[in-house]
């Protein structure tokens, strides 16, 4: 049967091999364990190092691969494909990694970037906190200048790697009163005195992905530990954001046809009534709709990505659908997949049952679903009121 | 070359099927072979329906000196002082292979203080056995075993070696064949004569058993086998028989080395070694949890066999890799295979589909261990070994 | 330290599937690879050479197409590969392969290491390494399991598995070595790696590059030949017990009674 052409280079077919091939080899394997015992996956963050995955969207000069973010979705689809969790972990480093070469000083980057991109170093981005989720402006850590040093007070939650990463890109406010244009962005890193980290968070899934909160108690960094300048904080994280959706999407996709995938492996073999349940028209249509929901994600995703790529500026609206119309189809799809096998689906014997636990939290993180909503259709209504 | 008989061939593409380097395709209703691609690996050969497919040598050279070779070897192995029970399996199939040519069998015995087997394989069949012994030999060197056995068969020319495809028999065995500059077949399964030439004709699996290949020497002397153990039966002893022990101290020269054995550790405190054992109960995937092994090794121990694994099983670190059966481990031929909770991965099956009788336990109805397993009990191993060992314990009073 | 690496491409055994109805084994659309015991023996090889320095030099012989296999090693590490290719190399039985994997071996200069993996898959006969250190004059252990390097650099600690148990032995280098699969874990490629390997040059030695004797390569060199195959029949033996657990377990130890093993 053909498949849709993507007009794949050989090295992007590459990218999509090998990330595929550690998927099956190296993830798949443990990673029902990883999800019963809430693992971190130190050995496959060192696979994905040694495949040069960590460098993918790094510039050469500084050991990376210098492609960009649809070779990321390329990767991250496959590897969600094995594990979000797992995924998840290694997406926050580009994360984590993006800020700086975003917004990074020559030097910054010359000190950070190489150890990102060869995934010596794993990197965290702290923005949430109890208070600022979607509302970002509400952040309460601050950073106050005191001569040479910032002295940085307050607790970021929620924060992917928190305490498993050696490097944070966070956001404070420097100028509470300005709002959002008050946030400034810095690198920190482990160790820092009076940096330490909250409790691991127990969650619904996504469980070999660590998250714990980022604790500041008068930790004091040196002054150039800035990223970008004062009051720039707030259109970084919004820039990053934008560049990391698509990848978000792209996890979604991977998910959504590994569920696919064990849904029709078990119609196919799983007899009721004397027939193999693929052959009732209840079963079909479900899976009919399971896979064209997948290729549109996956066809949205690739464009949008490759968009990006090609240099376009202002891509909140693009990304924001990337993001949402891929992880609700993953929520759709992997709950759809748990229905098609039944009992045994709800069963932890058998993998959707993780798969739907994991999909929730791509409908929440990263900018819920409704605040993608909310962006693209601010962007609707800016770009009607200029025709 | 790959010769397609164009008469016989009917186009099928069974063959282009088979070739795993698309050397072979269908073109206007016959196969065409590319001989830049083909590797002679024969499997189509086997594949083809018709028998439209040979392959076939070009050279016809013969050795007029095949007939300065007479009699039959096997080359005894001993651990420490014991011999292995192979050895005797050898001597048992030899002793028949030496009738049908009228010829002698000898056996070769080398090690230290290891004399004392000689009558034992007199008893099993040998004519007169070739004993070297030197404290150099107590310990297992390829290179020192390989040139003591070469220079022996370069004095006595015998037409046929046999020894063992154990791991000591598969690393120096190839060294002397390699002196010798002549054939040798690995791991045989089944050994004949063919009457008009006394040539032996070498039987053993291939692609991992997916095929079974004869194989003969015709022009180089001697010809070498290995055997797989266990596959030949031991026959009866001749306690009263006669034969002639002749000593040899090997010369100098030959027992120059450049490695040594420092230490020999013996891993498995009991029970039979997996490649000997008649019995093997192995473990799956489908047991679960490691803590359910022990069933997997009670069941082992009662029926007097050995734990197998798969390589799942050895990948989760529930048993050591020596235990795994299979492609990248061992490959077994016992009497009877019990597979708990084993799927029946072809890598797996490959080194297990030797044994005369196959059971599998599985909850997987599909499981591909049930095509060939000879009795398939679909249940959860959970409970149905409990019930066996019950049974069988009961079964024994 | 100069390292080479012998390894084989190999059709996938999970290619090979059961015709039920048959009862045979078919090899179906068979997908080639590297002989997966190879993969030890090269991941030994790059970790040697990242620990001691000097290359890696992976040897092949085969088919134009075994180019495949040599790309991929270069895509897990190995600095150089050499294809050994030619039709009068097709047929080669373990005497005459070794002979032109030694022929190679001599061509590329001096070795401190040659490592193999202790069999092939599909072959399996396990004597290409033991019969290549002969030729070579160097020594060999087989089933290798562990390694460690001492200081002089020229002598080697090893494990060799055998049945019951295994051997520590010491070996000075240069030596041959075919190794286990629990010697280590194969790395996964790296993207460099990779697109490295898909610009690398492999050249390509034929029997006349080697300076091979026309008569001691390939089939014509082979002093073994093969006269038939044939597949190995599974008898339509399958039976599922029936009946209850109690019911199936009784059914079971009745026929292991039958055939005399109870």
């Amino acid at each position: 049967m053909t498949q849709v052409n993507y007009f794949l280079t050989e090295e992007q077919q590459m990218i999509v091999d090998l990330a595929r091939q550690i998927a099956v080899e190296k993830i798949i394997p443990v990673r029902a364990e990883l999800d019963r015992e809430e693992k971190f996956p130190r050995e496959i963050m060192r696979d994905l190092a040694q495949a040069d995955l960590f460098g993918l969207y790094i510039p050469e000069e500084y050991g990376g691969l210098a492609r960009g973010c649809f070779e990321n979705c390329l990767a991250v689809e496959q590897l969600a494909y094995g594990c979000i969790a797992v995924t998840t972990t290694f997406a926050a480093s580009a994360l984590g990694g993006y800020p700086i070469l975003l917004f990074g000083s020559d030097e910054q980057k010359a000190r950070y970037l190489p150890d990102i991109a060869s995934g010596r170093r794993l990197v965290a981005f702290g923005l949430t906190e109890a208070n600022a989720g979607s509302d970002a402006a509400r952040i309460q850590t601050t950073a106050v200048e005191d001569g040479d040093y910032w002295v940085i007070n307050g607790t970021k939650q929620w924060i992917t790697s928190g305490g498993e990463a050696d490097i944070y890109t966070i956001i404070a406010m420097t100028d509470r009163k300005k709002g959002a244009r008050g946030a400034t962005a810095f690198i920190l890193e482990k160790g820092d005195p009076g940096f330490g980290f909250g409790k691991k968070e127990r969650k619904m899934g996504l469980m070999a992905s660590s998250t714990r909160e980022l604790l500041f108690n008068d930790c004091r960094i040196p002054k150039e530990r800035i990223l970008g300048r004062r009051g720039q904080g707030f259109i970084l994280a919004m820039k990053t954001l934008d560049l990391a959706r698509p990848g978000i999407g792209a996890i979604g996709v991977g998910l959504a046809q590994a569920a696919l995938d064990e849904a029709v492996k078990y119609a196919r073999q799983r007899i009721q009534f004397d027939q193999p349940i693929i052959s009732f028209q209840a079963i079909q249509h479900m899976l009919a709709d399971m896979a064209t929901r997948i290729e549109a994600s996956r066809a949205l995703v690739y464009s949008i990505a490759r968009t990006i790529d090609a240099g376009a500026r202002d891509v909140a609206k693009l990304s924001a659908m990337a993001k949402v119309f891929a992880t609700d189809t993953a929520m759709q799809v992997t709950t759809d997949a748990v229905q098609i096998l039944g009992g045994y689906g709800y069963m932890k014997d058998y993998p959707v049952e993780k798969m739907m636990r994991d999909a929730k939290v791509l409908q929440i993180y990263e900018g819920t679903n409704q605040i993608m909503r909310n962006i693209i259709g601010k962007a609707l209504n800016k770009e009607y009121a200029k025709k | 070359m790959l010769r397609v008989d164009r008469k016989k061939c009917v186009g099928c593409g069974e063959c282009e099927e088979a070739c795993a380097f698309e050397a072979i395709c269908v073109k206007d209703n016959v196969a065409v072979v590319d001989p830049n691609v083909c590797t002679l690996c024969g499997a189509c050969v086997d594949t083809c329906p018709e028998g439209a497919l040979e392959i076939s040598s070009n050279s016809g050279e013969a050795d007029a000196d095949l007939d300065l070779w007479r009699g039959v070897w096997v080359v005894a192995e001993c651990r420490g002082r014991a011999l292995a029970p192979v050895s005797l399996e050898l001597l048992t199939q030899a002793r028949g292979l030496a009738d049908r040519l009228d010829t002698a069998l000898t056996a070769v015995l080398m090690g230290y203080e290891v004399g004392s087997e000689s009558q034992r394989l007199i008893s099993y069949g040998a004519d007169r056995v070739l004993l070297v012994e030197h404290p150099e030999l107590a310990a297992f060197i390829e290179e020192v075993y390989g040139n003591i056995l070469a220079d022996l068969v370069r004095k006595e020319r015998p037409e046929i070696i046999l020894a063992g495809a154990t791991a000591m028999g598969r690393s120096y065995i190839p060294r002397v064949a390699t002196l010798l500059e002549t054939g040798l077949t690995a791991d045989c399964t089944g050994l004949d004569i063919r009457e008009e030439d006394r040539a032996l004709l070498q039987t053993r699996p291939a692609f991992g058993g997916n095929l079974l290949a004869t194989i003969v020497c015709p022009r180089h002397r001697p010809q070498m086998a290995t055997v797989r153990p266990h596959v030949m039966k031991v026959g009866v002893p001749d306690l009263g028989r006669k034969g002639e022990v002749i000593s040899i101290s090997p010369k100098e020269e030959l027992l120059k080395h450049r490695s040594r054995v420092l230490e020999s550790v013996k891993e498995q405190a009991e029970g039979p070694n997996l490649t000997e054992a008649k019995v093997i109960v192995t473990a799956g995937r489908g047991l679960e949890a490691k803590e359910n092994l022990a069933l997997v090794r009670e069941l082992a121990d009662l029926l007097g066999g050995a734990l197998g694994a798969t390589r799942a099983v050895v990948d989760a670190g529930w048993v050591s890799d020596r235990s795994q059966i299979g492609q990248t481990g061992v490959t077994v031929s016992p009497k009877l295979y019990i597979g708990c909770g084993v799927s029946g991965a072809i890598q797996h099956i490959v080194g297990m589909q030797g044994a005369e009788i196959i059971v599998a336990i599985n909850r997987d109805a599909e499981a591909p261990i049930f095509n060939i397993a000879h009795y398939g009990v679909l249940g959860d191993v959970k409970e149905i070994l409990p019930l066996l060992i019950q049974r069988i314990k009961k079964e024994r009073g | 330290m100069n390292i080479v690496v012998c390894i084989k491409q190999v059709p996938d055994a999970q290619s090979v599937h059961f015709d039920t109805e048959k009862g045979t084994l078919v090899r179906g659309e068979a997908e080639a690879i590297i002989n997966p015991f190879d993969l030890h023996a090269l991941e030994a090889g790059i970790q040697m050479r990242d620990s001691y320095g000097g290359e890696v030099v992976v040897l092949t012989m085969g088919p134009p197409q075994a180019e495949d296999a040599l790309r991929e090693a270069l895509g897990l590490g190995a600095d150089r590969g050499i294809l050994l290719s030619d039709r009068a190399f097709a047929g080669a039985d373990t005497l005459a392969t070794t002979y032109t994997l030694a022929k190679a071996i001599d061509r590329l200069g001096p070795v401190d290491l040659v490592l193999c993996g202790r069999q092939a898959i599909d072959g399996d006969t396990a004597q290409v390494g033991p019969g290549l250190a002969t030729r070579l004059g160097i020594p060999c252990v087989t089933s290798v399991s562990t390694l460690e390097v001492l200081d002089d650099r020229k002598t080697m600690h090893l494990r060799r598995v055998c049945e019951e148990g295994y051997d520590l032995i010491e070996v000075e280098m240069p030596a041959l070595l075919t190794v286990v699969a629990s010697l280590n874990t194969p790395r996964l490629p790296s993207l460099k790696g990779k697109i490295r390997a898909r610009k690398a040059e492999i050249p390509v030695w034929d029997a006349q590059e080697l300076g091979a004797e026309p008569g001691r390569v390939g089939l014509v060199g082979s002093p073994t030949q093969v006269v038939s195959t044939s597949v190995p029949k599974f008898e339509a033996r399958r039976e599922m017990l029936e009946g209850s657990p109690e019911g199936q377990v009784e059914a079971l130890v009745a026929r292991l009674k039958e055939a005399g093993i109870l």
